[in-house]
């Protein structure tokens, strides 16, 4: 088979992992202006909470395609438990305050998340199998795909197109974007700009534990899958340029089909390809692909 | 007094008092302090650029290219003199960040701190694929001497930690002098208002540039001093969490002042390591606890303690736009 | 400034009162073992915790008395054994600080530790400086005594080269024809040194054999779809890794549907402990080896029906590498502290008469005789086996076609550099 079309398929099936995720983190910085570290800590909990859901429903019955809708109940569960103990309980009081020392704090947030992952599920692994096997497998040339996989793609390209969308068509949507652009004019104008916060952070964790959910099926969930996720994902949205969903897109497939460029080509490359990327793009775009437009301070 | 004498004789002093309570210290935390001290060092650097509004999260680069540019030097040749060492650790790293400093001095805030991280992350892989200089896996260095003197099992701890805390003193002192400077200055206002400093006929790319070679120096001396202490060398050093520990210890000490931040380093460690021996099992969640019990409380760093003159805490909401 | 310095030497002060204070002094009647080990992180579930465990387990039937002879005194040579467990979570810089406080601070007798290589290499030379007799218990890297001679430093497990030269052979064994064979392994020291020893023992052993892939994800990487295409568009014989704990089992996970196992014989160098977590869902007929003949590969005896009853029956999970390789260190511990104290006249051993008893010593451990045959008796020698997964009458996996090697047949000569031996051809190998 042409080498360059597997190089694009795996590359835009990595990417699509990459983008769910990152699309949680451009958004809460977008809004919030928070570069969020317990991002792969809150994707590592959707991941166990999609593996105990996922169990509780085959438990009762209710396999097959029911387990897709756990996996997005458990996504869901997340986002209620753990935003209102985050945001409201502690990521609010800084807001307005210096972008490194907020990541400081999420990184504190991660730290505790670690630990407290452990502390409720335990050290031994959890899968879920059966939602991976729903969709059988494609064959692409001589190669074998599967159904699931692949349709990470459209579950990649839904989830950027509804957060996309849904901030331009819906009235809540061109709240938040007025709350973006002026926070202060958008309370005087009688916007709950808090609930607004609340909102983006909440979404922004749903999208995070989706991201771990969707992968739990490919994986052993078990300590430690959190750290190179919120590494890479960072790389995704700086490449892109912060707060930028387009550019959260486009990061994600520079980097999904430069590593697999690399896996084919250079394996030696792989382990810092990423990186490398990153470097390039700064340079010669110094906020990323998609610069939002600021005012200047005079 | 002028302000020169006084902050020399200080230093000194302190200096001197320090070494002195070398040899009153139980010899875990000997090395303890002696690692915090490093850490210090290469904190100052970040504080320094935090001077100028920045964060660096890849100092773990400069501190790494010093650590292996003397480490190198030692276990490859032999050269185990600590002064030596020091001054190839910090002129190596310097001249990293000297070639560095004009790509990098033109971002500011996530942008610099996440591409200062990229790079760190790119050396921490090229150094782990080269087995000449043991990959992944780094490599062990002899004991430092001493111009001369190889000082034998626990007298060998207490003169690297008074190098330690002699070079510490030492970059301190330059540091206040340098803040208290015109250029340093400079940089503090540039760290306001970057657009009234270039108004006001001043590079803001010049001071950001040469805070970033200083703080390239401090981190290379503070990786040659860790060499030495642990007598290993990996590429873990570059990596993203090493350059986090430093950007946590800065934070804790605070811009305000050059030595707050080896009392964070201490105490971060301590911290670290006493909650990892009685608490082996969650660490991580105390560890956590005590930085958001810091940023919460102390949000200028323990400097503010006993500089709140020195600086007001911005207002709570600083965007004034044009 | 000077209210400054006073708040940092108070602090200095204060942190050193404190800590002297609460510094137990060691008693005679106990031995304080510091063991570290994974708590945290990628290898907490696979390696760190069960060793822990195996740690703890039977340091509490040693100190009942109930291990079954000749290990079935109390305790070590009477004394009562207190562990301190750390987490090795950090790298190598933090675990040389927190040896030096094992050592200086909770004034430990032993210190038994470090799956790392890194760890290993870097704490061996301050265990070294400080006089402190200390086990490495499952680092793989050769490189530890290769490049350095210690006094005080043990390493009771056979370095990783035995691995991969005894898959080699296995194949050899099994008569499997390979023409082209490819590489999964990290990029660190370890994936890269295992695919090295590998490729040179293929270059003997089949010398025909050509590499048609080699590939080396990151730590950690957890996603293997590309990796996957890429050997299956090699289709290479056989495919070897040696990838363990969660990264191995999304590799499996990933791969196993798209059919690498159906295109592709794959041989797993360190893989056993993947097998009782993912059960029914690992795939037929992959070879395993678990660094050594532990768990489903381990050779008949009391000692080894013991151990794996007991562990069993306290976890409910039959134990694999780490719990072996955890007891075996402490077994030959247990050897050394009593013939060290039958030397002299029963008192608590330094870790010089300690260094003396373990140096060339050798014991029976639950996976077979350990021998402290290499470098000047201070790197172990064991015998490895390795099997092939099939399912039983009950759809469970179990290992098959278990091959057994001798530790003289996969383990250098001693003063030989592993890496050189294959090269060499193995000269001097003893396989029955």
């Amino acid at each position: 088979m042409n080498l360059a079309l597997t190089i694009l398929i795996d590359g835009v099936i990595y990417a699509s992992w990459l983008f769910i995720v990152a699309l949680g983190l451009t958004l809460v910085f977008g809004v919030l202006r928070i570069l969020n570290f317990a991002h792969g800590g809150l994707y590592a909990l959707g991941a166990y909470s999609a593996a105990v859901t996922v169990g509780w429903f085959t438990g009762h019955g209710l396999d097959g395609w029911f387990t897709i809708l756990a996996m997005f109940i458990a996504a869901l569960a997340v986002a209620v438990i753990v935003t209102p103990i985050i945001e409201r309980g502690l990521l609010r009081f800084f807001y307005g305050r210096d972008e490194v020392l907020i990541l400081l704090v999420t990184y504190a947030v991660f730290l505790m998340l670690e630990d407290i992952t452990k502390l409720i599920f335990g050290v031994d692994p959890y899968y879920v199998f059966e939602p991976r096997t729903l969709l059988g497998n494609v064959e692409i040339g001589s190669l074998f795909y599967v159904g699931y996989d692949l349709a990470l793609i459209g579950t990649a390209i839904v989830c950027g197109l509804a957060v996309w969308l849904g901030l331009r068509r819906t009235r809540i949507g061109k709240v938040t974007l007025a709350v973006i652009a002026e926070p202060e004019v958008a309370a005087t104008m009688g916007v709950n700009v808090s609930r607004i916060h609340l909102l983006a952070f909440g979404l922004g964790v749903f999208l995070a534990a989706l991201g771990g959910a969707l992968t739990a099926p490919l994986i052993s969930v078990q300590p430690g899958i959190s750290v190179s996720v919120v590494i890479v994902s960072f790389a995704v949205v700086i490449i892109g340029g912060l707060g930028s969903i387009p550019g959260a897109a486009i990061g994600a497939l520079i980097v999904g089909i430069a590593r697999s460029f690399a896996v084919y080509k250079v394996p030696e490359a792989e382990i810092f390809i990423i990186y490398l990327v990153m470097v390039v793009v700064l340079i010669f775009r110094p906020e990323g692909l998609f610069k939002p437009i600021q005012a200047r301070r005079i | 007094m002028n302000n020169t004498l006084k902050v020399v004789v200080i230093g000194a002093i302190a200096a001197l008092a320090l070494m002195a309570l070398g040899f009153a210290m139980p010899r875990w935390l000997l090395f303890t302090a002696t690692k915090a001290v490093a850490f210090g060092i290469v904190a100052l650097g970040i504080v320094t650029l935090m001077r100028g509004g920045l964060v660096s999260f890849g100092q773990g680069m400069y501190y790494c290219v010093g650590a292996y540019a003397s480490g190198q030097l030692a276990a490859r040749y032999g050269v185990t003199d600590a002064f030596i060492l020091l001054i190839v650790g910090g002129l190596g790293s310097g001249l990293i960040a000297a070639v560095v400093a004009p790509l990098v001095a033109r971002y500011r805030g996530i942008f610099f701190a996440m591409l200062t991280m990229a790079l760190s992350m790119v050396l921490y892989g090229v150094l782990a694929k080269i087995n000449a200089i043991g990959g992944s896996d780094g490599f062990n260095l002899p004991k430092p001497t001493f111009a001369g003197f190889a000082p034998q099992d626990g007298a060998s701890d207490i003169a690297l930690y008074a190098v330690a805390v002699a070079t510490a003193s030492l970059c301190a002192v330059l540091c206040r002098l340098y803040y208290d400077s015109r250029p340093g200055l400079i940089a503090l206002a540039s760290r306001e208002n970057e657009l009234r400093v270039e108004y006001l006929g001043a590079s803001v790319f010049a001071v950001t540039a040469r805070n970033f070679i200083i703080a390239g120096v401090l981190a290379g001396l503070g990786g040659t001093i860790n060499a030495m202490a642990l007598g290993h060398v990996d590429p873990f050093f570059s990596y993203w969490t090493t350059s986090g520990e430093f950007v946590f210890i800065a934070i804790l000490g605070g811009y305000a002042s050059a030595i707050a931040v080896f009392g964070a380093a201490l105490i971060t460690e301590l911290v670290r390591s006493f909650s990892g021996s009685y608490f082996p099992d969650s660490w991580q969640l105390l560890l956590g606890i005590f930085l958001l019990a810091v940023i919460v409380f102390l949000p200028l760093g323990f400097g503010s303690l006993w500089a709140r003159r020195r600086v007001t805490p911005p207002p709570a909401d600083e965007e004034i736009r044009s | 400034m000077k209210i400054a310095y006073k708040a940092l030497l108070s602090g200095l002060l204060g942190a050193t009162a404190l800590t002297c204070g609460s510094a137990a002094m060691a008693q005679d009647d106990t031995l304080k073992i510091g063991v570290v080990t994974f708590l945290s992180g990628q290898a907490a579930q696979s390696f760190g915790v069960p060793a822990a465990d195996g740690g703890k387990l039977l340091v509490a039937k040693m100190n009942a008395g109930e291990v079954p002879a000749p290990f079935d005194t109390v305790g070590m040579g009477g004394m009562q054994i207190e562990l301190v467990l750390i987490d090795e979570a950090g790298g190598a810089t933090v675990q040389v600080q927190e040896f030096r406080n094992l050592v200086q601070r909770e004034n430990v007798d032993v210190v038994v530790g470090y799956v790392g290589s890194g760890d290993c290499l870097a704490v061996a030379p301050v265990a070294e400086e400080l006089k402190q007799f200390t086990i490495l218990y499952d680092c793989g890297t050769p490189r530890v005594f290769e490049t350095a001679e210690y006094d005080y430093v043990f390493r009771t497990a056979a370095h990783a080269s035995m691995d991969n030269i005894g898959l080699a052979r296995y194949l050899k064994a099994q008569g499997t024809e390979v023409s082209t064979f490819a590489g999964i392994n990290q990029d660190y020291a370890f994936g890269q040194d295992s695919w090295a020893d590998f490729t040179a023992a293929m270059a003997q052993i089949y010398p025909e054999a050509e590499v048609a892939a080699a590939l080396f994800p990151a730590f950690g990487a957890g996603q293997y779809g590309t990796e996957t295409s890429a050997l299956m568009s090699a289709q290479p014989d056989i495919v070897h890794s040696s990838l363990w704990g969660g990264d191995l089992q999304a590799m499996v996970l990933q791969a196993l549907p798209r059919g690498l196992f159906q295109r592709s014989e794959v041989v797993l160098s360190a893989a056993d402990h993947i097998l009782p977590p993912l059960g029914k869902q690992m795939p037929e007929g992959v070879v395993i080896g678990a660094r050594g003949a532990y768990g489903f590969l381990a050779p008949e005896s009391d000692l080894n029906t013991w151990w794996f009853d007991a562990y069993e029956a306290e976890y409910d999970v039959m134990p694999v590498q780490a719990p072996y390789r955890m007891a075996q260190a402490l077994l030959g511990l247990k050897v050394a502290v009593e013939k060290a104290m039958a030397d002299n006249g029963g008192t608590k051993p330094t870790s010089e008469e300690l260094a003396a008893a373990m140096q060339g010593s050798t014991w029976d451990s639950p996976g077979g005789l350990i021998e402290m045959a290499n470098a000047n008796g201070h790197q172990a020698i064991q015998p490895t086996a390795f099997g092939k997964t099939v399912k039983d009458a009950e759809g469970n996996i179990v290992l098959e076609d278990i091959v057994r090697f001798d530790a003289r047949c996969v383990n250098p000569p001693t003063d030989v550099i592993a890496l050189d031996w294959i090269n060499e051809g193995f000269p001097g190998a003893q396989c029955d």
